[in-house]
Order: C-alpha cells, then sequence, then structure tokens
C-alpha cells in the first residue's frame, strides 16, 4: 500500500471515531447557546437597570430589590403558594385513590381510564375557556344551582379577587389529576404480585395491604409525581392567561404571567429577568436534589 | 398495562363485600362525571343558540341543535380586527407544528444513538448538561430569545417558531431515545461494527427499524406539547402568525360586542380536536409519553 | 399440624384449565413435593391450597375443615415464595413480625417467637436491616423466618430456591429437610428441579399439564415410574428410552434396529408374562444410564446382557463418566467409571442389568 493510501485510510479511521461526537457537537453547541447563553444573559440583565431597552451596566441588587418591593409579585408569590399547595395536594390525593380503585379488577377499566387521563391531552388554554364559561358568575353553575332549586346559591370566585385563585386550582385539577393516577397505576402494576400474596397470607386485608405494603413502596412515585406537579404549578402561565387573565386587577397574578406581563406589556426587562431568575432558582431548588439522587441511582 | 395477578385471592364474600364493590363503582362514576361533563358542557353549548344559552343552563340539551356557532368559529369569528375564524390560524399551527415535530424527533434520535452507543468520554456530562433544558421555566429564555429572533430576521414568524420549538423539543427528544437506546443491547451494534458498518448505517439500517415505538411515543409526545403551546406563541409570534392556541384565547377575550359562548365553545373544541383525536386514536402511545415525562418532570 | 385432602380439584382461567381434577391425600406431617415442567400447573395447586386463587371445582380440606371459601389468613398456613416477597420498606423484623401484628399477637409473644425463630435460621444480626441489603442467601432465610414465626400448621414453598445459586441451593436444601425433620410441620413444595424433590420429599407429586401423573415415594417415582412421561422426567441424564419390537428367540426378547447392527435386549424375567401379548409389535425399552456400565462391571447375579456400540462422546463428570452413543435412531448415555478410558471413536461394549429394565406400551406410555 502506498504512503497516500495508508494516510488516508488512517484520516478515514479517525473521522470515524470522531463521527459521534461531530455529530453531537452543534446539538451540544446549540443547547449550550440557548440554554444556558439565554440563562446567563437573563441573569446578567437582571443585574443591570435595564427598561424598556436592555443596558449592560451594572447596577447591584436595585431590581431584585424593586421585584420585591412590587406588590404584585408579592401577590404573584401568595398565589403561587396557594396554588402550589393545593394543586399538589388534591392532584395526589385524587390521583392515588383512583389508580387504587382502578387497580380492583374492574372489567372496564381502559375505558375509565380513558375517561380520566384525557383532559391531558388539551390545551390549557381549552381548559381555561371551557372552565371560565362553566364558572361564570352569571350563566355558569349559579344558574344551574338555581334550576335545581338552590335559589340563594351564589358563585363569583371569578370575579371576587379573594376567591379566584382556587377556580385556577379547580382547573388544573381536573387536568392533571388524571396524570397522578396513571403514573400510580403504573406503579401499582409494578408491584410483584407475589408481596400483595404475601400479605394476603399474613392476614392483610386490602386495606391494609394498601396502606401498610403497597402504598410505602411506592414512595419514589410520589416523589416523581410531586416533581412533575410542582414543575407545573410553578410554571403555569396558559391557565391562568385563559381562566382569569391574571384578574379581577390582578388578583390571580402567578410568576409566570408577572414575567410575561413586564417582559413584554410593560417593557421594564430588568425587573422581568429578575422575576424570571427567581422562577428558576425555585424549580432548581425543587428539581437539583432529585436530578442529583436520580442520576446517582441510574450510575448505580 | 396487565392485570395485577392477585385477582384470585379468596375473600370473604358477605354483604360488605358487596357494599364495598357498589361504593366503588359509584366513587368511579362520579369521577366519570367530574371529566367527562365539562367536555359535555363545551359540546352542547356549542350547539345552542344564544337565546337558549341565555334562556337554559349548563347541562340542558340543545332543543334546537345548530351548526351556526362552529360555522363561526371556523370561518368569520374575530381574532382581534380579522375576523376570518381559526381556519387561517389552524393552518398555522399545522405549518408550525410538522417541522418542528419532524426535525425535534431526528435530531433526538441521532443524539440519543450517538450519546448511548457510541460513548465517547464526556457523553455523559454532554447529555446531564443537554437534559436540563427540560426542566427550566422558559420565562428564562424568553427576553434573549427575542432578541435573538429579531437579529435572525424570524421575530413574529412561523419560522421562528419553529426554531424555538426544535431547540427547546430537543433536550426531551434525546432523553426519550436515550432511554430507549439505553435498552437496547450494545452487542448489537459491536456485531454491526465488526460487521463494517459505520455510525450511520448501523443507525439507519439497524437501530432505527428497531426504535420505531420509541419514535411514535416522541412524536406524538411533541406534537401534543407543540400543539397546545401557548407561553412561545404568544411571546413570539404577532396577528397573523399566530398559533390557533393564542388565537382561541383571542376569540375568547375579544371584549367588542355581545359575548357569544357558544363560538367560544367551539372555538376550544376545534383547537382541542387534533389532540383529542390523537389522544383516542393513540392513547397507548400518549400514556407512555406521559410515562417518560415523569422522568423529565 | 395437618392433612390436606383434595378432592377433585379443578381450576379454569377463563376457557384454559389449569388444574384437571386432581385428588391427592396427604397426611400430617408429611413433606410432599409438587414437581412438573414450567406450565404444568403445579404452582397454581399450591396456590389454590393457599387460598390465593379461587377454586372452579371440587375440594380442599386443611386439617379435615372444607376451606375453599376460607381466605388465606385464616387457613393456618404459611408460605415461601420464589422472591420471597419480603416487604421491601420494613425491615427484618417487621418484615416477620407483620403477619403476628395483622393478627394483633401480643408484643411479648411476638418478641419471643422472632427471637426464637432468628436464633433457629441464624439471622439475629440481620433483623434492623432492610431487604435491599441482603444477600440473597440471607433474603432466603427472612422469608423463611416469616413463615415459620408463625408456627402455622402447614408450610407451603413455591420454587423458594430457584433464585441461589448452586452451592446455597445444596446448603439450604438440607437446612429444610432438617427443619422438616425437628418441626415436624405439614410441607407442600413446588419445585422444578427433580434433585431437589428427590432429595427432599417423603412423597413425590410428578405433575404434567394439569393431572398428577404418580403420587409416590421418591423410590417408587424412580424405580417404578407408571409412564414414559414420569420415566422421561425424572432422572438425571434422563432414562434411555428404546424403541423395539418383541421377537420370540430363545425366550422374548426386544428387537431394537440399528444401521451399527440390530440389538437384540432379552426382556426380563418379571416382564415376560406383560410382554408375550405384544409379540411381533412394538414396545418401549426403558435403561437407566446406570444400568449400562462396562462388562463385567455388574454384581454377579444381576440378569445381565452385553452390546458392543461405537462412543460418540465421552463426558466426564467427575465421580462418573457420560458415553454417549447412538442406538435406534437415539442419543443414549451410559454411565461408567472414570477408571474405565474410554476414547471417542472406538467401540465398548456395555454390560446391561436387564432386571433393572423398563418396559412401556408406547399406545398408552404406561409401564406393563
Amino acid at each position: 500500500m502506498s504512503q497516500a493510501a495508508k494516510r488516508g485510510l488512517a484520516a478515514r479511521r479517525l473521522f470515524e471515531r470522531l463521527l459521534p461526537r461531530i455529530v453531537v457537537s452543534p446539538l451540544f453547541a446549540a443547547s449550550l447557546f440557548f440554554v444556558y447563553g439565554f440563562i446567563a444573559w437573563t441573569v446578567y440583565i437582571s443585574f443591570t437597570r435595564s427598561g424598556v431597552l436592555p443596558s449592560y451596566t451594572l447596577d447591584g441588587l436595585s431590581q431584585y430589590i424593586r421585584l420585591w418591593a412590587t406588590p404584585r409579585w408579592q401577590v404573584a408569590l401568595g398565589n403561587l403558594f396557594i396554588f402550589c399547595t393545593l394543586f399538589i395536594a388534591l392532584c395526589t390525593a385524587i390521583g392515588v385513590l383512583l389508580a387504587i380503585l382502578l387497580d380492583q379488577r374492574i372489567r372496564i377499566e381502559g375505558a375509565i381510564r380513558t375517561v380520566y387521563l384525557y383532559p391531558m391531552a388539551l390545551s390549557f388554554i381549552v381548559t381555561g375557556t371551557a372552565w371560565k364559561w362553566i364558572l361564570n358568575p352569571g350563566l355558569g353553575i349559579e344558574r344551574l344551582m338555581h334550576s335545581m332549586g338552590f335559589a340563594g346559591f351564589r358563585f363569583d370566585w371569578l370575579v371576587n379577587p379573594k376567591m379566584a385563585i382556587y377556580t385556577v386550582v379547580i382547573a388544573g385539577v381536573w387536568q392533571s389529576s388524571g396524570y397522578v393516577m396513571a403514573l400510580f397505576l403504573a406503579g401499582l402494576r409494578s408491584v410483584d404480585d407475589e408481596i400483595i400474596k404475601a400479605a394476603a397470607i399474613d392476614g392483610a386485608g386490602p386495606l391494609r395491604t394498601y396502606a401498610s405494603v403497597v402504598l410505602p413502596i411506592m414512595r419514589p412515585v410520589f416523589l416523581s409525581s410531586f416533581i412533575i406537579l410542582a414543575h407545573l404549578a410553578i410554571k403555569s402561565f396558559d391557565l391562568v392567561v385563559a381562566l382569569t387573565g391574571g384578574g379581577p386587577g390582578y388578583a390571580t397574578d402567578m410568576p409566570a404571567t408577572f414575567m410575561y406581563s413586564f417582559a413584554f406589556q410593560r417593557s421594564e426587562l430588568g425587573t422581568a429577568a429578575a422575576s424570571a431568575v427567581m422562577m428558576l432558582a425555585t424549580i432548581l431548588a425543587v428539581i437539583v436534589p432529585y436530578l442529583y439522587s436520580e442520576l446517582r441511582g441510574a450510575n448505580k | 398495562m396487565t392485570q395485577t395477578a392477585p385477582a384470585g385471592i379468596v375473600r370473604r364474600k358477605g354483604l360488605r363485600h358487596r357494599l364495598m364493590r357498589i361504593l366503588l363503582f359509584a366513587v368511579l362514576g362520579v369521577f366519570c362525571l367530574y371529566y367527562l361533563l365539562p367536555l359535555f358542557i363545551m359540546m352542547a353549548t356549542s350547539l345552542k343558540s344564544l337565546d337558549e344559552i341565555r334562556t337554559g343552563t349548563l347541562v340542558s340539551l340543545p332543543r334546537q341543535i345548530t351548526f351556526d356557532a362552529w360555522l363561526k368559529a371556523w370561518g368569520s369569528a374575530c381574532v382581534g380586527v380579522r375576523c376570518d375564524g381559526l381556519k387561517p390560524y389552524i393552518w398555522n399551527s399545522v405549518l408550525m407544528v410538522v417541522p418542528a415535530v419532524a426535525i425535534s424527533t431526528a435530531l433526538g434520535a441521532v443524539n440519543g444513538y450517538a450519546l448511548t452507543k457510541w460513548r465517547f468520554p464526556g457523553a455523559n456530562t454532554i447529555f446531564a448538561l443537554m437534559l436540563f433544558g427540560a426542566f427550566i421555566p422558559f420565562q428564562v429564555v424568553l427576553l434573549p430569545m427575542a432578541r435573538t429572533l429579531g437579529v435572525l430576521g424570524l421575530a413574529g414568524s412561523v419560522s421562528g417558531l419553529i426554531l424555538v420549538h426544535t431547540v427547546y423539543g430537543l433536550a426531551f427528544t434525546t432523553l426519550f431515545f436515550r432511554n430507549f437506546f439505553m435498552g437496547v443491547s450494545d452487542g448489537i451494534v459491536q456485531a454491526a461494527k465488526i460487521d463494517g458498518a459505520g455510525f450511520f448505517g448501523i443507525f439507519s439500517q439497524i437501530v432505527l427499524p428497531m426504535a420505531l415505538p420509541a419514535i411514535v411515543v416522541t412524536v406524538i409526545w411533541q406534537f401534543t406539547q407543540i400543539w397546545n403551546d401557548f407561553l412561545f406563541g404568544v411571546a413570539f409570534t404577532v396577528g397573523d402568525s399566530n398559533p390557533v392556541t393564542v388565537a382561541l384565547n383571542n376569540v375568547v377575550n375579544t371584549s367588542t360586542g355581545v359575548k357569544e359562548y357558544n363560538v367560544d365553545m367551539a372555538a376550544a373544541i376545534i383547537t382541542a380536536l387534533p389532540t383529542l383525536l390523537v389522544y383516542v386514536l393513540a392513547g397507548k402511545y400518549f400514556v407512555r409519553g406521559l410515562a417518560a415525562g415523569a422522568v423529565k418532570g | 399440624m395437618a392433612s390436606i385432602r383434595l378432592d377433585k380439584v379443578w381450576k379454569k382461567f377463563g376457557t384454559t384449565e389449569v388444574i384437571k381434577g386432581i385428588d391427592m391425600s396427604i397426611r400430617e406431617g408429611e413433606f410432599i413435593v409438587l414437581v412438573g415442567p414450567s406450565g404444568c400447573g403445579k404452582s397454581t395447586l399450591l396456590n389454590l391450597i393457599a387460598g390465593l386463587e379461587t377454586l372452579s371445582g371440587g375440594g380442599i380440606f386443611i386439617g379435615g375443615d372444607l376451606v375453599n371459601d376460607i381466605p388465606p389468613k385464616d387457613r393456618d398456613i404459611a408460605m415461601v415464595f420464589q422472591s420471597y416477597a419480603l416487604y421491601p420498606t420494613k425491615s427484618v423484623r417487621d418484615n416477620m413480625s407483620f403477619g403476628m401484628v395483622t393478627r394483633h399477637v401480643p408484643q411479648g409473644e411476638q418478641a419471643a417467637a422472632l427471637a426464637e425463630v432468628a436464633e433457629l435460621l441464624h439471622i439475629e444480626t440481620l433483623l434492623d436491616r432492610k431487604p435491599g441489603q441482603l444477600s440473597g442467601g440471607q433474603r432466603q432465610r427472612v422469608a423463611m423466618g416469616r413463615a415459620l414465626v408463625r408456627k402455622p400448621a402447614v408450610f407451603l414453598f413455591d420454587e423458594p430456591l430457584s433464585n441461589l445459586d448452586a452451592k446455597l441451593r445444596i446448603e439450604m436444601r438440607t437446612e429444610i429437610k432438617r427443619l422438616h425433620q425437628r418441626l415436624g410441620k405439614t410441607i407442600v413444595y413446588v419445585t422444578h428441579d427433580q434433585i431437589e424433590a428427590m432429595t427432599l420429599a417423603s412423597r413425590i407429586a410428578v405433575m404434567d399439564n394439569g393431572h398428577v401423573r404418580q403420587f409416590g415415594s421418591p423410590e417408587d417415582i424412580y424405580e417404578r415410574p407408571v409412564d414414559l412421561f414420569v420415566a422421561g422426567f425424572i432422572g438425571s441424564p434422563s432414562m434411555n428410552l428404546f424403541k423395539g419390537r418383541v421377537t420370540e428367540q430363545s425366550g422374548l426378547r426386544l428387537q431394537v434396529e440399528d444401521p451399527a447392527g440390530v440389538v437384540h435386549f432379552p426382556i426380563p424375567k418379571n416382564l415376560q408374562d406383560a410382554a408375550s401379548p405384544f409379540l411381533g409389535r412394538e414396545l418401549i425399552l426403558g435403561l437407566r444410564p446406570e444400568a449400562m456400565v462396562r462388562e463385567g462391571a455388574h454384581r454377579p447375579g444381576s440378569e445381565t446382557f452385553s452390546f458392543d456400540r461405537m462412543i460418540d462422546v465421552v463426558e466426564p463428570t467427575g465421580p462418573d463418566t457420560m458415553l454417549v452413543f447412538t442406538l435406534g435412531g437415539i442419543e443414549a448415555i451410559g454411565r461408567v467409571d472414570p477408571q474405565d478410558k474410554v476414547s471417542v471413536g472406538t467401540k465398548f461394549r456395555f454390560e446391561v442389568d436387564m432386571s433393572r429394565a423398563k418396559m412401556f406400551d408406547p399406545a398408552t406410555g404406561l409401564h406393563l
């Protein structure tokens, strides 16, 4: 073989060996730019005096101080807390209950499961639109109750600043609880039959078997559904926009709608960036420990 | 999902057992109503005239079925100042969803394959860093993305939206395919290497045909996610280039004139129809996607 | 302690019949092994006795009482599972006590029972661990402990040793046998491993396709298999089954055709009467590998017969050497002493103890 041909072959081999890296690197670069680069930019902007236009002069924590002094941000955080707590608690309770009930040899289980889960296929905008109509203070549930004879029934949560956030909870739970049911049902189905048989021989009835044997085994499912729901809750934007538009006033604002409004409607870039960074920090606080333990578990 | 086997365990069959069984079905039935009622209300409302809506209740059946609301929602409802119904926006959504799903799925497949079957130093770190993109709240990238789209000349266009969905869908499609390929034996790839196949040869001839279920799950997931997206649509498009979710929200929140609840409901159902259809036809894969999404959070 | 009686037990899953009318009487204190190939219904039968499956027909009696509608917890049984089925979130102590807690056994009694069993099984030091922190053998012990601690009348074992490595399996086998001898409880034990069945059982039930083919002592099953299935299933390597034609040639003989030369096995004296109606027709001759040895190696006085065969494969196992050869269209195995030097491709002269031969009717599969 000639010297040149040998060198050609060596070069081709090297290329073959590097090919996987060559394929991955543009994608990785894109992710570095669009995720990490953008996060860095947003974080930087949050430390500047940027208003309508970005300014690149650092200004310390001024935007954060402004943010935390804004009553609307405080409302948004309060709402997030209420929403997160109720949304996670109700979705988990309903999801676990339905999963256990569906696990009792129901012949039409497939059909029921389909019904419980279909809201997950809808856009939050559709869900919001539907519930906005159902909860309509004049023509919605209130009218329905009146026609059923409850003349004094009043239901104005949608336009009541104190109660409006709970309508977001109602719609959110309607959409997402089926998902939790599906996660738990899959979890229940993966429990070794023999463990349930062993519990039967040990004298545990169905209730005790679930409470004392099966649900403790479901700990990872509780954890991952908590993560998913918390993630959904912190990011929730569409549902609020479609259902209440953040109103009445800004009574149902959440960090996500706050950020959008400051960024695109009021053009206060610095404050918007600071609120986005706060959201990121919240999600990191929930997810990093989880991801860390997951990846460590996977490496074992 | 298979039925759990210990179904046959002998239990005492008394009155209590029968009562529990009745209670069980009662609770399941109540929840069926809970989930179905909103869909029923939307449907019923969309088929009523405005007069009937004002006189009837949420759950009353339409006395006289009319498709006027559907026709209006489809072809002549006003979105902002434009009164062409949802039709042009559905088209926008289709133009956005097809390329975005195709590109993000294809790239995810190659990426997942390279990261699992050709493991090179740092592959795991690269994956972990990319995966992070699936978890961030997108608010944190909205501002720089808007500026970048402006620089690229893609601001306010459907093409810009395709780029955004591809970039931020990639983390998830990669995760999906990586998880799938982790389950594929390395031996198959080793054997093909010994047989002389290269990186792309193995991918197209051996790995990809095996990955069909993963492709279906990913496509369905991405389709649902991108079709249902609102945040990117509302942030990066204007007026004529809005995807249908944004248009729906505008229809509903147009404050001029009489509130036409029947048109709102028809528009909502039209918007939901593609994803609902996918769910009904390919529910199994949809559920699998949800389960895999559990890893994503 | 209790006896168990199965009366025409049937089990159907949908339309598939898994157990097809089994009758069986198990005496108090017996060690019964259900053995058979996978899918023969042995585990289902055990689950029926446990109450983990509901009968489709017939009756099960434990200690004389009909238990068809009695839940598992009230049958006074304990069970050890193949996967051990330990509760992963509970400590070893809580795993073992769970059955006593649900039955509201007083604390003091619980502690005493736990201590006694832990000592018996040498797991005192493991009580505070979780199952995930135990080795396979330790989990197996804990699973046994959980069964023992309640002192039930009947123990049920569902392939308890199949997840252990070979060495541990033999150790635990001995330990289970020792426990049975010490406690004297009735045991029903399912396995697909015939060596386990032979070593442990006071009686073995060989199952196939939802039926019990033979129910008898290990010796019975090995020496007097009732049909071809039992003959082929029990014994390793399995019994050689030669098909041949019955001829008359200074007494009844079985003529086995082979390209390398016909062999005329003399039909053993005790089977001559039974075989005579088959003159001119086919029968199957069953010879265990250990019945075919080097010429001259049998004890004097046995009913011997010799023949030559070319050796295809030599498989030394240590204590014995297996010689593989072809006869009558099957691969046959003879078991010889390792001292008998044999090389592949040479002729070897076997001597058969015909008094240990079995004869089967090919039409029914039954022993003559």
